[in-house]
């Protein structure tokens, strides 16, 4: 009985500790010190929010730039008024079974078909396949480089242009070494549209 | 090459990190001074007074055990009312509804198991007071609670005919104020500055910058033309009159990097977020991952050093680390190059192009994130399953047949190649203790490590400990396979359809967490079963640690003498590392051909 009185009350100061102050203690300071990390890293123009830069969205237009492929949820979210959210999840699927060889096939073709330009160039694996966590907000370089022609085409702009942009919207690799080069997609799109300078 | 580059920094970076904090552990465990004693010293005073903590009792085995025992059941029944109450608690800003019984049960198993299996989706399940109050706690508590047990076994090597192994309180508090807390506090805040969120705002809504139509099912109209202000949609010239426009972005927002930064660095591994750190709020770019991945495994990796400072034989403790660190670079091995390489099925006959060069990563991105690419992910998948980590930064049930067989088999292995915090190292000792019971059979010599006897007590004890996972897995799969209703669970078919249920209980058996996240696992009969695996598969080896801990405590050193077998060197290393690989090898041979192997050899005919 003893024992359970020091377990019980061990247990809760330790909740109180590591529960309640730990978890303050980081709020605070990061309220304070990293306030738009800390809150999203939204993109905020004249107090419209237009994306978290870290959220991938999906893009069909020919004149945006296309992310990685999106397995899109609208049945589980909605805002504080009831209106249904955007939000997507990974495939989960097997890249060794005949049915994802169908599917892959599929994305080949539409790629193919909205980008005339590229011909038979293979395709960056990354602008067929579906991430991680659904919400990749990055493709690769060489994934935006396909459609460099596609985008300057369809908004009637010079090819070099679209590449300024991607370029200003491209991240190195962490100390030159750790990770992967990626394109900010969002970036892109909202530079294009001429959200973002 | 530079991707080679990556590899070797990774495991490079960990090892030298490692070092130093094993000898800070060492420290921790004996209560000596330390560079921040001066600032938190007082705080673990002032536990014990409040507590009335004698800071110098010596509990036995058993009462060391009943503490612990105890304790856990105390942070169970809190844990579990708390989610099914906390719809009408505060810390709720989203509205979330109390969290049905099973998965309730389901979770404050895991947590408390340090397994953190979810059969849930955090951004949509649970209060942000459940996620700090409940698993950030349990988080903390269940890894302080496996390093303390293995605490006691190294003080049962040590000590001579004695008998207490220590004060289950007084390591807790230390294992918690002085390296659990100052440690997460540094991580977090780095976290938070590379994009992980940590706030108390309720979710947020962004405009999208295309809007998206779906059917009244919820699937969304490719080819549609949406007029935002007439409300309308076309599809080919038609008008399709039920769909419905989506115009905005879900954002989830909550407290999350305090609970990444524990997640990682006590080998607890549940995710604030669903799809854990591939989420790019949860684990937003390569400094974040780096810090993230090498977290998972800096604690284990070092309480090899911190053992071998605690038996007062270092050579022993670069010994046990070796055996993991060869397996883990092995293991490495094998799945970065299977994910480089990718499938036929994906590369389309070079339709699609998988080859790897400076502007892009290649190979099999399915369920992997452009800025981690093949390396950084096939690291954490490696990492995360040789420790019982279980968090996650790509989808391993996108893996390739090969390239998703070798994290499986390292859970299978028991979680000995640095395994959990504390549990990962007391597991591989009881395999150590298995060695030299074999290697001393071979040369007709008694047994003995580290200076003690190995006798039939600690040998029953060591092969429970050993066969725990095993037991658990086969069980809990074979019942599985056979419950109907159990099959509507798959998201794949074939062979792969058996190795996620396969996984599913291997996860939960060695208590790592992670999963071949396509399988529902928020059934009744899932949540129930995959519980109780991950109890038993905790506990028994708790109680069996501290059974041979407190056997070992009591007996007199014995003289090293020129037969005795060296424990130290490659041979020895050699030998432990085949017994874990023959005992796991033995035990899921069968069942890894029926899943990974056959539908590696059905891809590629």
């Amino acid at each position: 009985m003893k024992n359970l009185k020091i377990a019980a009350a061990f247990f809760l100061l330790f909740t109180v500790i590591t529960g309640v102050v730990y978890t303050g203690v980081v709020t605070g300071i990061a309220q304070v010190i990293f306030p738009n990390q800390a809150n999203g890293s939204i993109i905020e123009v004249d107090g419209k929010k237009y994306g978290s830069e870290l959220l991938g969205q999906q893009y069909t237009d020919d004149g945006h730039m296309w992310g990685r492929i999106m397995n899109i949820d609208t049945q589980t979210y909605t805002d504080k008024d009831g209106k249904a959210l955007m939000y997507a999840t990974p495939s989960n699927l097997s890249p060794a079974s005949d049915e994802y060889e169908a599917l892959v096939k599929e994305r080949v073709e539409k790629l193919r078909a909205a980008d005339p330009e590229m011909k038979d160039a293979a395709i960056p694996v990354d602008l067929v396949t579906c991430s991680g966590s659904g919400l990749d907000p990055d493709i690769s370089p060489a994934a935006a480089q396909y459609q460099v022609a596609r985008i300057a085409d369809a908004r009637g702009i010079s090819q070099d242009k679209v590449e300024d942009i991607i370029d200003k919207c491209t991240k190195g690799k962490f100390l030159g070494v750790l990770g992967e080069k990626t394109v900010n997609v969002l970036k892109v799109n909202l530079m294009l549209d001429g959200v973002l300078k | 090459m530079s991707t080679v580059v990556q590899y070797i920094l990774y495991l490079a970076v960990l090892v030298v990190l490692a070092i130093p904090l094993g000898a800070y552990m060492y420290k921790v465990m004996n209560g000596d001074k330390t560079f921040l004693s001066p600032i938190l010293a007082p705080c673990e005073n002032a536990v014990y007074k409040v507590l009335h903590i004698d800071k110098n009792e010596e509990m036995s085995g058993k009462q060391y055990t009943i503490a612990v025992v105890l304790f856990s059941a105390c942070g169970f029944v809190f844990l579990f009312l708390l989610q099914m109450l906390q719809g009408v608690l505060p810390g709720n800003p989203q509205g979330l509804p109390n969290v049905p019984w099973d998965l309730s049960f389901n979770t404050t198993a895991s947590f408390l198991t340090n397994t953190n299996w979810q059969a849930y989706t955090g951004e949509s399940t649970l209060s942000y007071l459940t996620q700090a109050l409940g698993l950030t706690v349990q988080n903390f508590v269940s890894a302080a609670t496996g390093i303390a047990v293995l605490f006691a076994m190294i003080r049962g090597f040590v000590k001579v005919k004695s008998s207490g192994l220590g004060s289950f309180w007084v390591d807790m508090t230390r294992i918690i104020i002085h390296i659990l807390i100052p440690l997460n506090l540094v991580i977090a805040l780095c976290l938070v500055g590379g994009g992980v969120i940590q706030n108390l705002h309720p979710a947020d809504a962004v405009s999208l910058v295309e809007p998206i139509a779906v059917d009244s099912e919820g699937n969304v109209l490719e080819n549609a033309k949406i007029d935002t202000d007439s409300n309308t949609v076309t599809v080919d010239g038609k008008a399709v009159k039920d769909a419905q426009i989506i115009t905005d972005e879900f954002v989830p927002m909550g407290p999350a990097a305090s609970q990444v930064a524990i997640k990682q660095t006590g080998t607890n591994g549940g995710g604030f977020m669903g799809v854990n750190s591939a989420h790019p709020l949860e684990n937003p770019s390569a400094f974040t991952n780096l810090i993230e991945m090498i977290s998972l495994l800096l604690i284990p990796a070092g309480l090899c050093f911190t053992f071998g400072k605690g038996v007062a034989n270092k050579k022993q403790g670069i010994a046990i680390f070796m055996a993991m660190f060869i397996c883990l670079a092995a293991a490495l091995a094998v799945v970065a190059v299977n994910e480089q390489a990718a499938t036929p099925q994906l590369a389309q006959d070079g339709a699609v192009n998988i080859t790897q060069s400076t502007d892009q990563p290649g190979g099999n991105m399915e369920g992997k994130e452009a800025r981690f690419g093949i390396a950084s992910s096939s690291t954490w998948a490696t990492f995360t399953t040789a420790a019982s980590n279980g968090s996650v930064n790509s989808m391993h049930d996108s893996f390739t047949p090969i390239g998703g067989l070798v994290p499986m088999l390292l859970m299978m292995l028991g979680e000995v190649i640095f395994g959990g915090v504390g549990c990962g190292l007391y597991g591989m000792l009881a395999f150590a203790i298995l060695t030299v019971f074999i290697a001393g059979l071979m040369v007709g010599r008694t047994p003995e490590f580290l200076g003690k006897k190995i006798e039939p007590y600690e040998m029953k004890w060591a092969v429970l400990v050993c066969l725990a996972t095993p037991i658990a897995i086969l069980v809990g799969s074979g019942i599985a396979a056979v419950v109907p209703g159990v099959m509507d669970s798959l998201n794949n078919g074939g062979p792969h359809g058996f190795s996620e249920l396969m996984y599913t209980y291997s996860s939960t058996g060695g208590n790592n967490g992670s999963a071949f996240a396509g399988f529902n696992a928020n059934t009744v009969f899932i949540n129930v079963s995959t519980a109780f695996v991950m109890l038993f598969a905790r506990f028994l080896p708790i109680v069996g640690t501290l059974a041979i801990a407190q056997n070992l405590v009591g007996k007199k050193k014995v003289a090293t003498t020129a037969g005795t077998l060296s424990t130290t060197n490659g041979l020895f290393v050699f030998m432990l590392i085949l017994i874990v690989l023959i005992v796991g090898a033995l035990s899921f041979f069968p069942a890894l051909s029926l899943g990974p192997i056959a539908e590696y050899f059905q891809s590629i005919v």
